[in-house]
């Protein structure tokens, strides 16, 4: 008898809280408001908010890129907010939408967020949305930073659109720069993944700077998608005496293609883009030996000594319980960025701010940059490499 | 002599492909042959068997034992839920139109592929090393291990298969009932349980090709199943589905054009050599390779 009765309270007690969770989540649904400081708020002086829009896909199939970016921009926000805000002790207030990873989604948002009179919006995070979003905010003249949109035509839409990251065609540049200044390569290899804008912008931009270094490219194969065979295209590179082989693409299939490279005999040093971060946790330890000594570039490296990074590191991990990825760090420096470009151009309005972010010359997580007339950054890329599953920084190439 | 050493290559590769084509489409043909259904689920049992032995072999290398162990609980444990399968789903529909048990076989593959996104996360885990990485070399020639125990283990199944089928009395039911159920039961064989029978080592092969897949791919994701299931299954349309010998043709001649294919003529155009083959194959000959014409019975 105890136990039923048990069983009966247990499944109520169950029920009682899917309700609850159930009904926070209509209030939250679709807006995630950051009062960052909550305690001290009244006691500042001017006490006048200055919104900043995000936007982030907080759910659905890249909501992790979305989570992490806010997290990284919240931190950001609530750092200045405690040292006095901006303008002379305004408050910033963060208010992100989620837009799902859709463009219509996102422009949607944008609209609801350039009505809440926003001043300056920092979004979107996957290129596809934040062209999209490019788009409206050129027509308004809104102040715009994207922290992780790659594609190039983002900052193509206007003057008034920047982005913090580095782009495709740029890894692929400085990849093949790395192999030929500091490796001394003459032969190189590409496998890349042919249904997927971002192996594909990488391994192009890759082949033409080879070219022009004067190295040879002596294999150039592709796989498709959904491909978990690459024996027959590593053999035809195993022959090729390849001194270098070039692998853009996520972890979860450099993890298989470097496993499968080592078994058919490649020697070739492995390198590839920012997609590598991660690569440690799709291999078992037992294999780490597969992509010992590779080189990839990335937006920074936990392993840096700068105190400005670990400081971050170590705050981002007290309140988030995680390490930060890099998504984290490049939403980060650009919430830095805005706040500073606000602070300098002395009020909100809309131009004064473009040109002060335009004249940033700013110290970040993820290195020194500058913006050039597109609006794209010129900044230090880091080299890191595996070292027994883990990511030593190698060194750092200036722009 | 360097072109016939890559040629050399290139075939051992398509051969540990092909392999695990084979194993895999033999669990397809067996089913097909004795109870005329595709059996959709198949490629998910697969899956199912990976993470099964991917458990097993945290729990041996712990022990200290040699972890290809791991194949013998993953075999088991398929082999249970393949005959689970059989009578939870598709033993009810045994005599409803096909479609309904066709859609019944999506529907299973479903089910296991989005229960296991539940359990174990869409994300990839990754397997350790099951075979060591050393090589046989012959000169300036070295195959892998792990791709000769692939192509020998699947060679040998399959001849064990074949004689089990031509030789023992379960072999025979299994005939016997693939060619008039209704007959055999008049004859005194136990329909249902030679049915089951056939599900159980059809999804005991699925965990050896699952075992011999992680160990060539060291990853195991919910969704593996699905893209390697439906190479399978064209490798056994290809050989002739319902024959034995004609899944391990099928599924080696897919694996070497594949292999072939890529290092030849064009790395991105391999899917659509083999599935040209399958076309052209299936143009000539409808049955497969292997097939035999059936005339319809009046």
């Amino acid at each position: 008898m105890k136990k039923f009765l048990a069983i009966c309270m247990a499944a109520m007690m169950a029920f009682g809280a899917v309700g609850c969770s159930s009904s926070t989540e209509g209030t939250t649904e679709t807006t995630e408001t950051t009062e960052t400081t909550e305690g001290e708020e009244t006691s500042e002086a001017t006490g006048e908010e200055i919104l900043i829009g995000g936007l982030a896909p907080l759910t659905g199939s890249v909501a992790v890129y979305g989570t992490t970016a806010t997290n990284g921009a919240k931190l950001a926000f609530a750092e200045i907010n405690a040292n006095g805000g901006i303008l002379g002790g305004s408050q910033i207030k963060y208010e992100v939408l989620d837009e799902k990873g859709d463009a219509t989604e996102a422009v949607n948002a944008y609209n609801k967020l350039s009505s809440m009179d926003m001043v300056a919006l920092l979004g979107d995070i996957t290129s596809k949305p934040t062209a999209a979003v490019a788009e409206m905010a050129a027509s308004e003249n809104m102040p715009m930073i994207t922290p992780t949109g790659t594609a190039a035509d983002i900052t193509t839409y206007g003057p008034n659109v920047f982005r913090v990251c580095f782009l495709d065609p740029t890894q692929g540049k400085t990849m093949a720069t790395f192999a030929s200044e500091t490796l001394g390569a003459t032969k190189v290899a590409v496998i890349h993944n042919t249904s997927d804008d971002y192996s594909d912008g990488i391994a192009n931009a890759f082949k033409e700077e080879a070219a022009a270094l004067g190295m040879e490219v002596v294999a150039d194969e592709g796989y498709g998608n959904d491909d978990v065979d690459f024996r027959a295209q590593l053999t035809t590179i195993a022959q090729s005496g390849a001194e270098v082989l070039l692998i853009p693409d996520y972890y979860g299939k450099i993890a298989l293609i470097a496993s499968q490279a080592k078994e058919v005999g490649v020697t070739a040093t492995l390198m590839g883009g920012d997609g590598w971060d991660g690569v440690a946790t799709a291999l078992d330890e037992s294999s780490y030996d597969v992509v010992e000594g590779a080189f990839f570039c990335n937006h920074y490296s936990t392993m840096s000594e700068d105190e400005k990074v670990q400081n971050f590191i170590a705050s981002y991990k007290e309140t988030y319980n995680e390490e930060p990825s890099a998504f984290a760090a490049l939403a980060y420096d650009a919430a830095y960025i805005l706040a500073n470009a606000i602070d300098a151009a002395g009020s909100t309005d809309k131009q004064a701010i473009i040109d002060a972010i335009a004249a940033t010359d700013y110290d970040g997580i993820t290195g020194h940059m500058t913006f050039d007339e597109n609006g794209d950054p010129v900044k230090t890329i880091s080299i890191i490499q595996m070292q027994n599953g883990a990511y030593s920084l190698y060194g750092t190439v200036e722009p | 002599m360097d072109a016939l050493l890559q040629f050399l290559r290139q075939l051992i590769n398509g051969l540990q492909s092909g392999s695990i084509y084979a194993l895999v489409a033999l669990g397809y043909t067996m089913v097909y042959g004795i109870v005329k259904l595709i059996n959709f689920a198949h490629g998910d049992i697969i899956m199912i068997g990976a993470y099964c032995a991917l458990f097993f072999i945290t729990l041996l290398s712990g022990a200290g034992l040699p972890v290809w162990l791991c194949v013998i609980p993953a075999m088991v444990f398929c082999a249970l839920l393949g005959m689970l399968c059989e009578r939870v789903a598709y033993r009810p529909l045994r005599h409803s139109p096909r479609i309904s048990s066709l859609i019944t076989a999506i529907g299973i593959s479903l089910l296991l592929q989005n229960g296991a996104q539940l359990i174990f996360s869409p994300n990839p885990q990754s397997v350790p090393k099951i075979f060591s990485a050393e090589a046989l070399t012959f000169g300036s020639f070295s195959i892998s291990l792990g791709a000769i125990i692939t192509i020998v283990v699947s060679i040998a199944i399959m001849a064990g298969l074949q004689t089990f089928v031509k030789g023992t009395r379960m072999g025979k039911a299994m005939r016997a009932v693939s060619e008039d159920d209704g007959a055999s039961k008049l004859v005194g064989i136990n329909v249902n349980s030679t049915i089951q029978l056939t599900f159980a080592i059809g999804s005991a092969l699925a965990a050896i090709g699952s075992v011999l897949y992680i160990s060539a791919y060291p990853q195991v994701q919910p969704t593996m199943g699905s893209l390697l299931g439906l190479k399978a299954f064209v490798a056994a349309v290809l050989g002739g589905i319902g024959i034995i010998p004609g899944a391990m043709i099928g599924g080696l001649i897919m694996g070497i054009f594949e292999s072939l294919t890529k290092a030849y003529i064009s790395s991105q155009l391999s899917d659509a050599v083999v599935f040209g083959i399958l076309i052209i194959v299936l143009l000539v000959k409808p049955s497969g390779i292997l097939g035999k014409n059936t005339k319809e019975k009046v």
